[in-house]
């Protein structure tokens, strides 16, 4: 008789049990010395589940054919120049920013989930994380992949992972990452696991990626849709881990709340870039980052907090704040950016008159009375032949590590600042949220390397801030960035489409 | 009540997922974007093997899913026979 072909719950029950082992001559505690410092209690690991109970024979099979599927769409974008299907040379900054910004991210999650992996003593949890740690390493290898076709026709993609660990804005995300891994496991995956995965990710991978469908970009959307299949099942571990610690013990409900305020808090300004590509650098807009927020953010995470509320747990701290960001932050990156445009790895403009009658039109309480009137005057400016650009360096929150360009919520004319005296230093943040954060682990964030304090001192180089930006930073000034008009990218793409 | 969700790749594939999915959730609401389909409903969505299977006219695994996936909202169980996306509120 032939052996009965095994259902995926047996199958996955014979992975993530069977093949664990008792510690019966070491001590666990030595074995797993970081399960128990963040006060976090497990009484049972057995009762961890994935809910897709996927085994690795699965994993292997479902992803070798993503991946050919993948590759056979590059070869088709490069083989037939598909970077000039692209909407204009404008939207190609938007993949310049993803390429420094994020990919480099994917990496410190392969990094961060191949650790907590091996931390956690519970094997279900950690199949889950290899799979996970394993799948970022396919995005960022994808992401970088798929963009190599578009350094070989554009500037400014050369030294994105030179830039990452340097520049001024790129330590945004670099820094969110740092945070993450330096915590210990646990928070490690309320914070990627949970916050940033379930609710966050998808607003950079969901209506983002279907932005680049919009504006002919076969490459991105297909790698950004080709993560977000493997997001699907990181959402769905980062939701099975915190119902398993709100189960397994009550103390651990007040200990992950407090992360979840953190880190949706930390998230949302993460995101603020998201917020500035989706409303300023697609030039074929598909929704507003409004809308966007209101759909995957709001009405996904408001159902997610709903489901969550038998547990204890409420919405994130900083909620009604961040509700009434989504009218602002998006104008206020892409300013700070565009009188900044020097000192930005990539091109900045202002936005058509096209396109600001589309802001005017997807936010009709905000943009007409605050932020227009600014791209009015840049208009103005630029018709004399004084395009503007800054010449001081930006304040950075001591947190988030964004210069403060964020303004009060309920006054849009008034810069919000806060500063907080720790050990004789004073130390500056961008709101509330991120000086709470910084209140409840101060050591922590007493040692974050902000770009502009390291150039003041010295440690970029320098003297100038042109040799920062050229020699350190390794930006061709006056190539990869300024404004888009005249650069060398728009001369070659117009020469490309026969445009005068 | 809150809604559930799942979006999957727009491709030949995925049409006859949503077709099942409509079939089995007839009150879904089906949302076209550019590259992808958004499917939502109120409280719980199930998709059947049984059903896709009819639509595809050929065997096909409950995890082959996973390959048109984008993204999804709720708590998901999955077995031989169905993949259920469900709030317990």
């Amino acid at each position: 008789m032939a052996a009965k072909k095994l259902n995926i719950k047996d199958k996955y029950r014979l992975l993530t049990r069977d093949l664990d082992w008792e510690f019966s001559y070491e001590d666990p505690k030595q074995a797993f010395p970081y399960e128990e410092f963040e006060g976090i209690k497990i009484t049972d690991w057995s009762k961890w589940e994935d809910p897709f109970r996927l085994t690795m024979d699965s994993y292997w099979k479902y992803q070798a054919e993503k991946e050919k599927k993948l590759y056979a769409i590059f070869d088709a974008f490069s083989q037939n120049n598909g970077h000039l299907n692209v909407t204009d040379s404008r939207y190609v900054n938007a993949v310049k920013l993803f390429l420094t910004g994020v990919s480099p991210l994917e990496y410190q999650a392969y990094q961060g989930f191949a650790h907590v992996g091996r931390q956690f003593s519970g094997v279900g949890a950690r199949v889950a994380c290899q799979m996970q740690s394993l799948d970022e390493l396919r995005h960022v290898q994808t992401q970088i992949h798929a963009m190599s076709h578009y350094n070989k026709f554009f500037d400014g993609f050369q030294e994105f992972s030179h830039m990452h660990d340097r520049v001024w804005y790129l330590s945004v995300p670099r820094s969110f990452f740092c945070d993450a891994r330096s915590a210990g496991p646990f928070e490690f995956m309320i914070a990627i696991g949970f916050s940033f995965e379930y609710v966050l990710t998808n607003l950079l991978f969901v209506p983002f990626m279907s932005g680049a469908a919009h504006n002919g970009d076969m490459a991105t959307v297909t790698f950004g849709f080709s993560a977000q299949s493997d997001e699907a099942r990181h959402m769905t571990l980062g939701l099975e881990v915190i119902k398993f610690l709100l189960e397994q013990h009550e103390d651990n409900v007040p200990i992950v709340q407090k992360w979840i305020d953190k880190w949706f808090w930390r998230g949302t300004r993460l995101l603020t870039i998201v917020a500035m590509m989706m409303d300023y650098m697609l030039p074929n807009k598909v929704m507003s980052w409004k809308e966007a927020w209101e759909v995957y953010f709001e009405e996904a995470g408001g159902a997610l907090f709903k489901d969550l509320a038998r547990y204890g747990i409420r919405m994130p701290k900083y909620a009604e704040t961040i509700e009434k960001e989504k009218e602002h932050i998006s104008h206020q990156a892409w300013w700070t950016f565009y009188t900044h445009g020097h000192a930005a790895g990539f091109h900045t403009w202002i936005p058509s008159d096209e396109e600001l009658d589309w802001l005017s039109a997807q936010y009709p309480d905000t943009f007409d009375k605050y932020y227009r009137p600014m791209w009015e005057l840049a208009k103005e400016q630029e018709a004399k032949g004084e395009r503007f650009y800054t010449s001081g360096l930006p304040q950075l929150c001591q947190t988030c590590q964004i210069p403060m360009l964020f303004t009060e919520m309920d006054n849009p004319n008034q810069n919000s600042m806060r500063d907080y005296l720790y050990q004789g230093e004073r130390y500056h943040f961008c709101s509330d949220g991120c000086c709470d954060i910084f209140k409840e682990e101060p050591e922590k964030y007493v040692q974050s390397w902000l770009p502009v304090h390291q150039i003041f001192q010295g440690n970029c180089g320098g003297p100038g801030v042109g040799e920062v930006l050229s020699d350190y930073y390794r930006m061709n000034v006056g190539v990869d960035n300024m404004d888009i008009k005249g650069s060398p990218d728009e001369v070659r793409w117009n020469k490309w489409k026969g445009v005068a | 009540m809150s809604k559930v969700y799942i979006a999957l790749q727009d491709n030949d594939e995925s049409r006859y997922i949503v077709e099942a999915i409509e079939e089995s959730n007839p009150d879904a609401t089906v949302i076209h974007q550019p590259a992808m389909i958004r499917i939502e409903r109120e409280n719980r969505l199930v998709i059947e093997r049984a059903v896709v299977e009819e639509k595809m006219g050929r065997e096909w695994d409950v995890q082959e899913l996973h390959i048109n996936l984008i993204t999804l909202g709720g708590n998901v169980d999955e077995d031989d026979d169905q993949f259920v996306l469900e709030w317990k509120q």
